[in-house]
């Protein structure tokens, strides 16, 4: 096989399994912080419960987010040894940022947070899982910076064969950055918003611990119900963004092969790939043009025309991204997003109307809908990523120019085939694990204290059902 | 002194942090079987949490020392990033997995109380302490002899030209160091039958340390152009690691831990400063050609990236100094065996 298609592959694999765990880290910090800012204020033990309850679930998700994110870190030196050299000066920059201002900040102090509960005062401990959650997200503003380098380069300069950077200011303020960075972080939220109201519906059903679960619901109801309307809105944002900075990625989003004047938007549009044409359609007139420029009259630009805008700048080639992957990206993707809008408003009027204890069918809906944000963040990203084909920075650089040259299909495979074995190995542990202690509860012991939900300790009480 | 310099030296420094903070963590993961031994399978599970949690707190932020040298590589020195990584790449790759499994292992292992799960993470936590601190000796020793780099800054010897005798000299002694390192550090973060068997386990590792190092010190000479470069007498910095690791000997002997402790630490940081000194200017130099050599100006980014990475260092690596200093502080007691105080 192809080292090139491997090496895509890895890339592939890897990264979208190490973002499994980061939007619950991004949302799930928050959320745990806001718990312990609670119990310190009002001093109520079920704010504490809450804490240990979900804090032990975010360590686990945690510690798989960091080990994979180690795999990431390196990879662009391993199998795309060219690409680094082209873009180490500029793209370098915010991954030893990113490790400097943000690794060490969420390392440290989950370390004294874990470790400190009797050596630092309440106060001090709730500071420490701040930190967290900003170290978490600031990571997200850097390595944000770095891929929007990717979809859309500003302050360089193409200088001795390489791009070289000549505005850190205009990287800060890359205008891809702005759109990306809320609806990542955002999405994060929305991923930890349903994954606790998910489990807490699994227990308000099963009437384990009402009280904590309740609150933790209405919480999350509410940080969810924010953010996934946020998310939309930026998202419709990022998607006018998309119509200027990278038209391509629009129009293999929407399948449109020829150039549209008003355009229409798909509902469902069926293809043929091999002779790349239409074969049936459901369109919704100018809803396109709504869409991309707020106006009824534009034109939109087909996938046959930019192809020869795109031969004319940059020379004969295949401009056309795999349209099948990135229409249903893209239609999976908003589904789950519009999806979620309508879960997150009703468990706000279960929580508004008071009615978690009453309304059981409805509880069991966002047991199923943990794994939802997952679905949506997945293809978010596979939109994002395998839209930008055949740049591995738009209009600079071509995939295929930034592997590694020297690295044979032997070894990118051996490598590819024993992270995947390793990588299945540690999801088990990890659903395991996770499954495990979204079912324990921590008990207060007589003396007051809280005792860990481990397995060591006598007093611990295992939810029925 | 020039931009590239400087951040040859913060690169440096970046090393000797991570090798210094996180030595010590493979060391105890290394000394986790071993040290936790004892006829009561109770005892030897608590024994494995008090050994895992005098690193507990700090081994992922230890860990982003090398993140950050990686990062910082990469973005200062970008063909050293590259030529590096895509050269070595099945070692780089051994290191990587060795160091996902042992992350995990740490969260996991005492989530559950299955005699067989436990003993799989703890198991994970050895190896995944023993390879890196192979490795990183390996990865250095081959750093400072020079490797085959073609014209195109490429490296063309494919993974069992990294295993010649001079680097695995130095794997092996990474290895013990570290795991004296480790040992020096469980005496100190211990307390009773612990302690004392950490410090018997020092004081016999340090044997095989020094002659390791002794064995190590004539084969650079052999092996490397350090002796071209600076001569029969290579300064004071070598003999002060020299004279640190022969000091950290007198100070087991006499019980004084926190001595040796630091002693062994110069040791570590005075070893790699010297490596950095034989390799400078260069940071991968070429076995083919010196003239194919990487060296701090032909594989460095440009002066305005280097400008912009001095600024965010000099504000924010005190700051980061400043605040991993203080979860040292608020974790500076001993921990004691008694499962009750123990936290999982």
């Amino acid at each position: 096989m192809d080292p090139l298609i491997l090496a895509r592959l890895q890339f592939a694999a890897t990264t979208v399994y190490h973002f499994f765990f980061v939007p619950l880290t991004l949302g799930l910090s928050i959320l745990v912080a806001l718990m312990e800012t609670f119990y310190v204020r009002s001093g109520q033990e079920v704010y504490l419960r809450m804490t240990k309850f979900w804090g032990k679930l975010f360590v686990i998700n945690f510690a798989m987010g960091v080990v994979t994110g180690i795999v990431q870190e390196f990879q662009f030196g391993m199998n795309w040894s060219e690409y680094s050299r082209f873009v180490g000066d500029i793209f370098g920059v915010p991954l030893a940022i990113e490790a400097l201002l943000a690794f060490f900040l969420e390392s440290t102090f989950l370390g004294i947070w874990i470790f400190g509960w009797d050596k630092l005062s309440k106060g001090l401990h709730a500071g420490a899982i701040w930190l967290v959650a900003i170290g978490s997200n600031i990571s997200a503003f850097w390595i944000l910076m770095a891929n929007s380098f990717m979809q859309e380069p500003v302050g360089y300069v193409l200088r001795n064969g390489r791009v070289e950077m000549d505005s850190f200011s205009d990287l800060l303020l890359n205008p891809n950055l702005f759109v990306q960075f809320p609806h990542t972080v955002l999405s994060g939220f929305t991923t930890a918003a349903f994954f606790v109201m998910g489990i807490s519906a699994y227990h308000l059903i099963r009437k384990n611990h009402p009280d904590l679960f309740r609150r933790s619901f209405q919480i999350a109801a509410m940080l969810g119900a924010i953010s996934i309307v946020l998310v939309i809105l930026n998202g419709h944002s990022q998607a006018q963004h998309m119509v200027e900075s990278q038209p391509m990625k629009m129009s293999a989003a929407e399948a449109l092969w020829n150039t549209e004047s008003p355009a229409s938007f798909s509902l469902l549009t069926i293809g043929d790939l091999s002779q790349r044409r239409e074969v049936f359609s459901i369109r919704l007139p100018r809803l396109l043009c709504l869409l991309s420029y707020n106006q009824l009259e534009c034109e939109i630009k087909g996938l046959y025309d930019l192809q020869g805008e795109y031969q004319a700048v940059y020379g004969p080639g295949e401009y056309i991204p795999p349209v099948a992957v990135i229409y249903w990206s893209f239609r999976i993707m908003v589904g789950v997003g519009f999806a979620l809008l309508a879960l997150a408003l009703y468990a706000l009027f279960l929580v508004m109307g008071d009615m978690l204890q009453t309304r059981q069918r409805g509880l069991r809906l966002y047991v199923f809908a943990i794994a939802l944000p997952y679905l949506g963040t997945t293809f978010g990203w596979i939109l994002t990523e395998v839209g930008r084909f055949p740049w591995v920075v738009y209009g600079l650089m071509t995939v295929e120019k930034g592997v590694s040259p020297l690295i044979g299909a032997g070894e990118v495979g051996f490598t590819l085939l024993v992270y995947t074995l390793i990588y299945a190995a540690l999801i088990v542990a990890d659903i395991y694990l996770l499954n495990k202690y979204a079912r324990v509860i921590p008990e207060l012991s007589v003396t007051g204290t809280l005792t860990e939900a481990g397995e060591d300790m006598p007093s611990l009480v295992r939810a029925q059902g | 002194m020039d931009l590239n310099t400087v951040w040859f030296i913060l690169i440096a420094v970046l090393y000797i942090g991570f090798f210094l903070l996180e030595g010590f963590d493979f060391g105890v993961g290394i000394l986790l079987p071993f040290l936790s031994k004892d006829k009561d399978m109770q005892r030897v599970d608590v024994n494995r949490r008090v050994i895992i949690n005098t690193i507990g707190p700090h081994w992922d932020g230890n860990e982003v020392w090398l993140l950050t040298a990686g990062g910082a590589t990469f973005a200062a020195f970008p063909e050293w990033y590259a030529t590096l990584f895509s050269g070595f790449y099945l070692a780089l790759f051994l290191l990587l997995l060795a160091l996902i499994v042992r992350g995990v292992a740490f969260e996991f292992r005492s989530k559950d109380s299955n005699p067989r799960w436990r003993s799989l993470w703890d198991w994970a936590i050895f190896v995944g302490s023993l390879i890196p601190a192979i490795l990183l000796g390996v990865v250095f020793g081959n750093l400072v002899r020079g490797v085959p780099i073609d014209a195109s800054m490429n490296y063309v010897g494919g993974f069992f030209f990294l295993l010649n005798p001079y680097a695995l000299l130095a794997g092996a002694s990474t290895l013990v160091l570290f795991t004296l390192y480790g040992a020096i550090f469980l005496s100190l973060k211990t307390t009773a039958d612990l302690q004392s068997k950490a410090h018997i386990a020092a004081k016999r590792l340090w044997i095989v340390a020094v002659l390791l190092l002794l064995a190590l010190l004539i084969a650079t000479y052999l092996a490397t152009d350090v002796y071209a470069r600076l001569g029969v007498n290579p300064g004071v910095v070598p003999v002060v690691g020299m004279v640190a690791i022969l000091l950290s000997g007198f100070f087991l002997r006499r019980q004084r831990s926190g001595w040796a402790f630091a002693t062994t630490a110069i040791c570590i940081a005075f070893s790699l400063v010297t490596c950095f000194m034989i390799m400078y200017p260069r940071v991968m130099i070429s076995s083919l050609n010196p003239a194919w050599s990487l060296t701090i100006y032909n594989a460095s980014s440009s002066e305005y990236t280097l400008m912009v990475m001095t600024i965010v260092a000099v504000f924010f690596v005190p700051i980061v100094l400043l605040y991993q200093g203080w979860s040292y502080w608020v974790f500076r007691k001993r921990i004691e065996g008694k499962p009750e105080s123990l936290t999982y």
